[in-house]
Order: C-alpha cells, then sequence, then structure tokens
C-alpha cells in the first residue's frame, strides 16, 4: 500500500505539462474563422482551375492550424507524431497510386450513375 | 490483495499501477488515439480517392452538383465546429489548469451543444431540402432537365456528398456521446490537473472529425467556384 501511494505521488511530481496560454487558443480560433471566409470569398473570383488548388492549400493551412495547437502536436514531441506521418503517408499512398493507375488508362466503361455502377457487377451472379 | 485494489479504486489521480508514472501513462493513451485517428484518415481517405477520380473524369458534372448546395450552410458549419474546437480545447485547457469542475462541465456543454447545432442546420435545412427535391440516393432520386448528358454524374455527385457528409455526421454524432460521457465524468469530479487524459484523447477525436470537415467544405461546397461562368 505504502509502494503504491509513494508510487502514485512520485507521478504526480513527473507531470509537467505545457498549458498553452488561452490567447494562443483564441489567435489560432480567429486564424481559422478568416480562412474560412478567405476559402468562401476566392469561390466568387475566376481563377480557372487555381481555384481548387487555392482551396485546397487553404484547407491545408487551417488543418496545420488544428493540428499543431488545438491537437497539440507542436507540444507534444513523442510517438504520436509518427503516427501522424504515418497516416498522412498511406494516404498519400492511397491518392498517388489510385491515381496513377486511373489517369493513365482511357477506361472505355465506367459507372454511369449510382444504381448503373452496382447493378451491372452482380449480374453474372443473377443470370 | 482486496485492500490493494481498494487503495487503486480510490486512487484520485487516475493512475494505473502498470506504468511507470502519469506521463507515461498520458503519453500511452495519446499514441493509442493517435494510431485509431491514422486508421480514420484512411478511412475517409477512400472516400477522398475515389471522389478525386470521379471529379477528374467528370468535373462539369461535379461543378452542377455542388451548385445545388448551398454555400451559407456550408460555411455557417465550418464556423460552428471550429468555434466547438475551441471550447474543446478550454475544456481541457481548464482541466490541466486544475479550474473547478464547473469549468471545465460548461465548455463540455458548449461543445456538445455547437455540435448539436453543426447537425440541426445540417439535417433540418441542407438534408431536409433535399429530400423534399429529390436529390437524394434512393428512390424517386431525380434527374433535372437542365442537366442533360451529365445528369447520371450529378446524381454520383450527390452520393459523394450524401456519403461523406454522412459518415462525418456519423462521427459527430459519437463524439456528442463520447463529450455526453465526459461531462458526467467531470461532473463526477475526475478531473485534476493531473488526470486530464480522456479529455485530452476525446479532444484529439474532436478536432480530427473538425479537420475533416475542412476539406470537405470546399471539396463538396465550392467545386466549380461561385463565380458566374
Amino acid at each position: 500500500m505504502s509502494d503504491s501511494t509513494g508510487h502514485a505521488g512520485h507521478a504526480m511530481d513527473e507531470v509537467h505539462e505545457h498549458i498553452v496560454p488561452v490567447s494562443t487558443y483564441v489567435a489560432i480560433f480567429v486564424s481559422l474563422l478568416l480562412l474560412t471566409a478567405l476559402t468562401t470569398g476566392m469561390a466568387w473570383v475566376d481563377m480557372g482551375r487555381w481555384n481548387l488548388v487555392v482551396a485546397l492549400a487553404i484547407a491545408v493551412c487551417k488543418a496545420l492550424l488544428v493540428v499543431l495547437f488545438f491537437m497539440h502536436v507542436k507540444y507534444n514531441k513523442g510517438l504520436s507524431r509518427i503516427a501522424l506521418v504515418a497516416a498522412l503517408f498511406w494516404l498519400g499512398l492511397l491518392i498517388t497510386f489510385t491515381l496513377s493507375d486511373e489517369l493513365t488508362r482511357h477506361w472505355e466503361i465506367y459507372p454511369r450513375g449510382w444504381a448503373g455502377a452496382i447493378l451491372p457487377m452482380f449480374r453474372h451472379l443473377i443470370f | 490483495m482486496s485492500e490493494a485494489a481498494t487503495v487503486h479504486d480510490a486512487n484520485p489521480t487516475g493512475f494505473a499501477h502498470q506504468f511507470e508514472d502519469l506521463e507515461q501513462q498520458r503519453e500511452a493513451g495519446r499514441l493509442g488515439m493517435w494510431v485509431f485517428l491514422a486508421t480514420e484518415v484512411l478511412f475517409f481517405g477512400g472516400m477522398f480517392a475515389a471522389y478525386t477520380v470521379y471529379r477528374s473524369l467528370h468535373p462539369v458534372a461535379f461543378d452542377i452538383g455542388s451548385h445545388l448546395l448551398d454555400v451559407r450552410f456550408g460555411a455557417t458549419n465550418t464556423a460552428v465546429l471550429i468555434c466547438s474546437s475551441l471550447t474543446m480545447a478550454l475544456a481541457i485547457r481548464s482541466a490541466q489548469a486544475g479550474k473547478k469542475k464547473g469549468t471545465i462541465i460548461w465548455w463540455l456543454v458548449l461543445t456538445i451543444i455547437l455540435g448539436a447545432l453543426f447537425l440541426f442546420l445540417k439535417f433540418r435545412f441542407e438534408w431536409y431540402h433535399d429530400y423534399l427535391e429529390h436529390t437524394i440516393p434512393g428512390v424517386g432520386f431525380h434527374n433535372l432537365p437542365q442537366w442533360g448528358a451529365n445528369a447520371p454524374q450529378v446524381q454520383m455527385f450527390m452520393c459523394f456528398y450524401f456519403f461523406m457528409t454522412g459518415l462525418h455526421a456519423l462521427h459527430m454524432i459519437v463524439g456528442i456521446g463520447v463529450l455526453a460521457v465526459l461531462t458526467g465524468m467531470a461532473g463526477r469530479g475526475k478531473f485534476t490537473s493531473q488526470y486530464f487524459a480522456p479529455l485530452e484523447i476525446s479532444g484529439l477525436y474532436w478536432h480530427f472529425v473538425d479537420i475533416i470537415w475542412i476539406f470537405l467544405f470546399p471539396l463538396l461546397y465550392l467545386a466549380g467556384g461561385r463565380y458566374p461562368h
């Protein structure tokens, strides 16, 4: 019992968590709202194919702000960063290899409507 | 044995004996949540990859489909979710800073209210409107004459819209459930400046759901721009 409480007492001394100031959270919050207004406003500006690039760039900036400050990745230097990098790496693999396949072939037959996409796949099972 | 168990149950710090210290315990919890979120990234990633492929194949149809959505609700809901991320962060911070349990409960309840407001706006005004307009996948899914030859692919866009926002809404509902449990734990005085790991890892989940919406908003609501063509 004394060991248990001693251990817990020892544990209490060990915790030295970085507490993010409220002003930082509010600054991030205001930046996120401004970026939302910016990305909405940019939709009314004709930039051709760059509209998509700008919209995604703003979304990446917003996601970075959330990950670094709200999700504390800026302050936590640990294994969680590896999990984050691994997630993004596999997401990159998923999208890159899907697109490298799709964009380098010219499919003759692709789904024409949502029901048309699913039903023909099972036709040989039924008939 | 029973005495030791009692001591452990009464342990106000929430410290589990298999860990070296509370810091290691929190690090383990955090890592577990980040690994879960990595699987969630790939879960949503499949939909984002499929969306990318079909948008590259049918840009005009996705443009038409996107114009069926109301940017005002999309933008408002983005702001609502960002507000809820702030209140979630402040809930965790008030536990870290050793604030009274009333303060933690206040921020958690505010987060729940904002999450519910998001779902209310989405279901009551957006999905219900689409239901009346028959632009919901399922029986009575209509093609409008002005879509012309693009009609099947516009329907495809609406499927992406409903499955992506639907999966996101499902995550919001789960998140609100988690927040309700946390509010109960806060009410029982579970959280201290030493022990707030459940708040922290639930916060990671809540912010992740926010990030998904940050990408859904421009991809679904702003596709093709809103300038006159």
